[in-house]
């Protein structure tokens, strides 16, 4: 058996073997690299650190705060932007209209970084998590909508063609044949587009926060506490892992019909 | 063979793409054509010479630059559901089970849920998919889901049958065998069929008259009418004298066709 043959399925044991195993040796070197002091703890604190912060955490219940108002600035803001990005997505997919409408003012939106927005939205939102939501969203709106844009366009043409010859009108088309033809592609597309909003999340809580898990890690940063910023961002990227395994998931159970194609 | 009144009818039919001046293509010129009441006609040329055109504008799926095209004497407007059609590419609906995809034509029946059951159930049986009812698009081979795409326009019984190279990706066996299968449904089932094709000698088999095309801009080089005793099928028809004679005659007017557009394919676009 080759392992390294082109496009070539191997052994499913040697498939998550790989994975598992390179976890495993990253853990093992950082270890090694921290026990045996080649670097200092302010730089890298050991393992053994980090799980004593988060025994400390988990005991005092800042970790189940923060996790909790994270989880919650998390959705809400993911929640907004789909809910507007899907309609205007889909009408953008599917009338070049909304897509010479839209399409250059998002083009420009999406280039400008979130982060310079935080001054700006204190101004308009204050520091509640409204303007938490507003960071969140802009991070991931703009992308997205462009993103489920496409996926719309990638019903094939001849499948509109033939439903009109069953004599459907162009809401039904769009209802009963571009809308679930395009779903499995969209429901990619939320699982790409919640990864970002955990990206985002230090961004969200970089100023007027008190609670959440950027929020930790921000305060962390000053007093140089380098056990609580490694061991929050492990958990951010664990909760990120988290949702996109949901989808993932969530995937396989919705479209069946889509996988295996062709 | 000419029916009294035709089904479906071309009056001088242009097609021009692109603006108007130098980037301007006319893909077909001056087209007329008819097809009579369960008449079965083949619509074949060398390649690009604008006959799927034809076949978009009769659906209404591609408007007309010129001319008239008329279904029971009637000009189309738009698609509807008197003309069923079936195309090359696989436009199943991925989502839906082979019975779902035959039922879905059936959107705009008002036949009661029971005798569309029924209905469904015959189509199954008719395209030889028995068995396969609950079967997902993804589950079949490519000959398979041509199949259920024939069952799906012929179920919801629409005036005549627009196709466009329904075979023209299948491998050569599946091909022979949807075209028996077609034949037989055909023979069974008379109905009123508009058939495009780049193969001459599933025209022949298949047609009661083929109109040869010439290279773009697409007109009407030749009709051919096709005098092969009914019912026909694959092996007998085409053993017949009368068939290969045919088909030399078909492919010299294609051949010709073809050749006077080679030397300069843009020469016509001037």
């Amino acid at each position: 058996m080759r392992l390294l043959d082109l496009r070539t399925d191997i052994p499913r044991r040697w498939y998550i073997g790989a994975g598992v195993g390179f976890v495993a040796i990253f853990l093992l070197a950082w270890a090694t690299a921290t026990w045996q002091q080649w670097v200092s703890p302010i730089f890298l604190p050991a393992p053994n650190a980090v799980f004593a912060e988060l025994q400390d955490q988990a005991a005092s219940g800042v970790l189940w705060q923060d996790l909790w108002a994270s989880t919650y600035r998390i959705m809400v803001g993911w929640v907004i932007s789909t809910v507007l990005a899907l309609p205007i997505g889909v009408l953008m997919g599917n009338f070049r209209f909304f897509e010479g409408l839209l399409e250059p003012f998002i083009d420009l939106v999406r280039y400008m970084p979130a982060v310079a927005f935080v001054p700006l939205t204190i101004l308009w939102l204050g520091v509640g998590d409204t303007q938490k939501f507003a960071i969140l969203f802009i991070g991931v709106f703009f992308q997205q909508v462009l993103l489920i844009m496409d996926n719309v366009k990638t019903v094939p043409r001849d499948m509109i063609q033939v439903s009109y010859t069953f004599g459907l009108s162009r809401g039904e088309i769009l209802r009963s044949v571009i809308l679930p033809a395009a779903m499995p592609g969209i429901w990619d597309t939320f699982r790409i587009t919640v990864g970002w909003a955990w990206t985002y999340l230090v961004v969200a809580e970089l100023v007027a926060a008190n609670v959440g898990l950027g929020y930790r890690i921000m305060r962390a940063q000053r007093f140089l506490e380098t056990d609580q910023i490694i061991l929050g961002i492990l958990i951010i990227g664990l909760l990120g892992l988290l949702t996109d395994y949901l989808f993932k998931w969530s995937y396989r159970r919705l479209f069946p019909w889509a996988l295996q194609s062709r | 063979m000419m029916a009294a009144s035709p089904k479906l009818q071309a009056q001088h039919v242009w097609k021009i793409f692109g603006e108007r001046g130098a980037a301007e293509v006319v893909a077909v010129q001056d087209l007329s054509l008819h097809v009579g009441e369960n008449e079965f006609v083949s619509l074949v040329g060398p390649s690009g010479c604008g006959k799927s055109t034809l076949l978009m504008m009769a659906a209404g799926l591609e408007p007309i630059s010129a001319g008239d095209i008329l279904i029971d004497g009637r000009p189309i407007t738009g698609p509807g559901a008197d003309r069923g059609m079936v195309f090359q590419s696989y436009t199943l609906f991925p989502w839906l089970s082979v019975e779902d995809n035959i039922r879905f034509s059936l959107k705009k029946s008002r036949l009661p849920r029971a005798e569309q059951d029924a209905l469904v159930r015959e189509h199954i049986e008719l395209v030889g998919l028995t068995g396969f009812a609950r079967a997902y698009p993804n589950q079949l081979s490519g000959g398979m889901r041509q199949r259920v795409a024939i069952a799906r326009a012929l179920v919801y019984k629409p005036a005549m049958l627009l196709m466009d190279e329904p075979f023209g990706a299948l491998d050569a066996q599946t091909r022979l065998q949807m075209q028996e299968l077609l034949l037989n449904v055909w023979q069974a089932h008379r109905t009123t069929v508009l058939f495009v094709t780049h193969d001459v000698e599933e025209a022949i088999l298949l047609s009661d008259r083929i109109y040869v095309m010439t290279a773009r801009p697409g007109r009407i080089k030749r009709e051919v009418a096709v005098e092969l005793p009914r019912p026909r099928n694959l092996l007998e028809t085409e053993s017949d004298p009368r068939f290969a004679a045919l088909r030399r005659h078909v492919l010299t007017l294609i051949r010709e066709e073809a050749q006077r557009q080679a030397p300069s394919p843009v020469a016509d676009l001037a």
